[in-house]
């Protein structure tokens, strides 16, 4: 289990420094290095096994907000509690991200003074949020996902749609 | 020229001829991978709807007006009123062209198609919440069924994205794509408006309704002056009154509903279909209404503007799949090594097809070849620019029908009719994009006996020399690549 573990971090830092150059886009940088990097090489310890597809909870509008609903195929791999934690954390992002309140009215007034070329120096709130999701699915990935043999797809490299889990058969040392 | 499986694995594309054969990976940007029909300029920070020939007049005919009454009116009035004049019509005029660039250039709230695995656990979920099908029988419509703020709205799955459909989100059938909150396809500034870029065009229209009132005012103030001095008419000639007077009326009319529609935190597709009228019934609402006017309009002009889905400018990563844009409309997932060993096969039987296609060619008349019949669901014949079925419904073809003549009662009924005259005008005027070769656009293909200007396109559709000559150019390069196999 922990060579498991060790190789996916060993490959990790191996692959930042080829990768800076040629991913300049930071949001999707550490989501992409994940994604190629750890499944191409986790393959070789451990097969993609199945995806399981968290979809979007429209009954509060069009907000970003994921289904809560824990899976099937998660309950023999991680607690029921972690999962819904993981996707209510992300949800309060989403709606941070999508607030309506005095800061956001503010940046769009300046915005619509500006032409929106103010927007060339600085980012949007959203995008700092969006930023913040990424480092999130990152940490949660290292500390509690990578371990029970899971990986996190950050929602926003699926267009918002879905919270894609894909679950890794382990080859290695027996099965759990 | 020949492309050999021992070759480096190179990134293919289909629409284009893979005989580069250079030995280094080169790194592409996603945009060119892009499945939907848009056009992309400056690597992919500009995005457009193919036709955008209407935008080009927009932008002709907002500089000739405002290039006259800078040059004509402007002295006069500068020297006898004010200066102030001129530079207030000149921060008018560049915040207009400011608003229009930003509404044209920008994603409208693009959705990206879904990847295969996705498809695949929907089509699964959907096979077991319908039961068992035969093979060949093919289920019915797909809908799913929310509960948003007590009021039950149906989700629809689209075909092409393979996705349900957020509510409020809508295929557009000209750019081949499905748009978030989608509002309708405005060929005026060549693009889709939808989420993203609806600030930029209310914006657009209310500053350019501001401009031509401006204009209009003080051309007219500068004939009276003048036509003191000298007879009317004299100076009624020195003026560029008659583009402004028509404008005036449209522009106006098309803001004032706008702002009606911000309001009320309505979309013009909900609005022409009346999905929230209390026509329908005593209980329905709009849930999407934050409740007051003025919440109404912070959310849809100050709110936070979301990021773009698609993205653009990211590079390919050599083993993600990425979707390849068939002719047929369809996209097939392939990761960039398989492309190159696809490649070889798929471009013999597609030079094939190329040159049966360009030798078909004088003999096609209403009948378009269908090279691979896809999942396409008609109902893709919303031409009727966007005052027609703004939703392509995806549902069996009948439907789309009334929908296109229902377009035009309920344009008739309605007060702001000046806006929809404005734009029935572009349906025939739009030149249609020549045909992603060798397909002549499959929406066209079921019979649809009324909508005359859809017939009417048709056949112009497939004699159009632009699209004579990119159908010309693959059947060239398939008999070239044939005489290379």
């Amino acid at each position: 289990m922990t060579i498991y573990i060790v190789n996916i971090f060993l490959f990790l830092f191996k692959s930042i420094d080829e990768y800076r150059n040629e991913n300049p886009n930071p949001v999707f940088f550490l989501n992409s290095l994940l994604q190629t990097h750890s499944l191409q090489d986790l393959r070789q310890q451990a097969a993609i096994a199945s995806k399981v597809f968290v979809q979007r909870d429209y009954t509060s509008g069009t907000i970003c907000k994921f289904q809560t609903k824990f899976p099937t195929e998660l309950e023999t791999r991680i607690d029921k509690q972690q999962f819904e934690e993981t996707i209510q954390t992300l949800n309060n992002l989403y709606a941070e991200a999508e607030k309506l309140g005095g800061k956001s009215y503010l940046e769009g007034c300046l915005a619509c003074l500006t032409a929106y070329t103010i927007f060339l120096c600085m980012e949007t709130h959203y995008e700092k949020v969006l930023k913040n999701i990424a480092k999130y699915i990152q940490e949660q990935n290292e500390k509690v996902y990578a371990p029970l043999g899971l990986l996190l797809t950050d929602p926003i490299e699926r267009g918002l749609r879905v919270v894609e889990i894909t679950i890794f058969e382990d080859r290695s040392i027996g099965s759990r | 020229m020949h492309l050999g499986a021992d070759e480096p694995p190179q990134e293919c594309q289909y629409t284009q001829i893979c005989t580069r054969g250079s030995p280094h990976m080169k790194k592409r940007r996603k945009w060119r991978v892009f499945p939907g029909r848009n056009k992309f300029f400056c690597d992919g920070r500009v995005m457009m709807a193919r036709q955008s020939g209407v935008f080009y007049l927009t932008l002709l005919l907002i500089m000739v007006t405002s290039g006259l009454f800078f040059a004509f009116d402007c002295p006069f009035l500068a020297s006898n009123l004010t200066p102030a004049i001129p530079v207030i019509g000149g921060v008018l005029f560049f915040f207009v062209m400011g608003m229009l660039f930003r509404a044209s250039f920008s994603d409208p709230g693009i959705l990206p198609r879904a990847t295969p695995d996705e498809a695949a656990d929907l089509e699964r979920q959907i096979d077991t919440s319908n039961g068992q099908t035969t093979a060949g029988y093919r289920p019915p419509p797909r809908t799913r069924e929310v509960l948003i703020n007590g009021q039950a709205v149906k989700l629809k799955y689209c075909f092409t994205c393979k996705i349900f459909r957020p509510p409020r989100a809508s295929h557009c059938s000209l750019c081949d794509n499905c748009v978030e909150r989608f509002d309708h396809h405005c060929p005026w500034v060549g693009n889709c408006v939808g989420k993203r870029n609806y600030r930029f065009f209310y914006l657009f229209i209310l500053s350019l309704s501001l401009l031509t009132l401006f204009i209009f005012a003080f051309v007219i103030t500068h004939v009276i002056l003048r036509s003191n001095r000298k007879g009317f008419l004299d100076a009624l000639k020195e003026s560029p009154v008659v583009v402004c007077f028509f404008s005036v009326w449209s522009i106006v009319g098309l803001s004032g509903f706008h702002t009606y529609l911000i309001s009320s935190n309505q979309t013009t597709n909900e609005d022409i279909k009346g999905s929230w009228s209390t026509k329908r019934g005593k209980d329905n609402y709009n849930p999407y209404s934050y409740g007051s006017i003025i919440t109404n309009c912070c959310a849809a002009l100050c709110g936070p503007l979301p990021p773009s889905l698609i993205d653009r400018r990211g590079y390919i990563q050599p083993d993600t799949p990425q979707p390849v844009p068939l002719s047929n409309g369809t996209s097939v997932y392939t990761t960039p090594q398989m492309h190159s060993h696809m490649c070889d096969q798929y471009q013999c039987i597609q030079s094939t097809k190329f040159v049966l296609q360009a030798a078909a060619t004088p003999l096609l008349h209403s009948e378009p070849v269908i090279l691979a019949g896809g999942p396409h669901l008609p109902g893709k014949t919303s031409l009727a620019g966007h005052c027609g079925p703004l939703v392509p419904v995806q549902t069996s073809i009948p439907s789309s029908m009334p929908g296109l003549s229902c377009g035009g009662e309920l344009l008739a009924l309605r007060d702001v009719d000046a806006h929809c005259r404005h734009h029935h005008f572009t349906s025939p005027d739009e030149t249609p994009s020549p045909p992603q070769p060798p397909m002549p656009p499959m929406p066209l293909m079921p019979p649809i006996p009324c909508a005359t200007h859809v017939s009417h396109i048709h056949p112009t559709q497939l004699y159009d020399p632009a699209s004579q000559d990119s159908l010309h150019e693959d059947s060239v390069r398939g008999l070239v690549k044939l005489s290379s196999v």
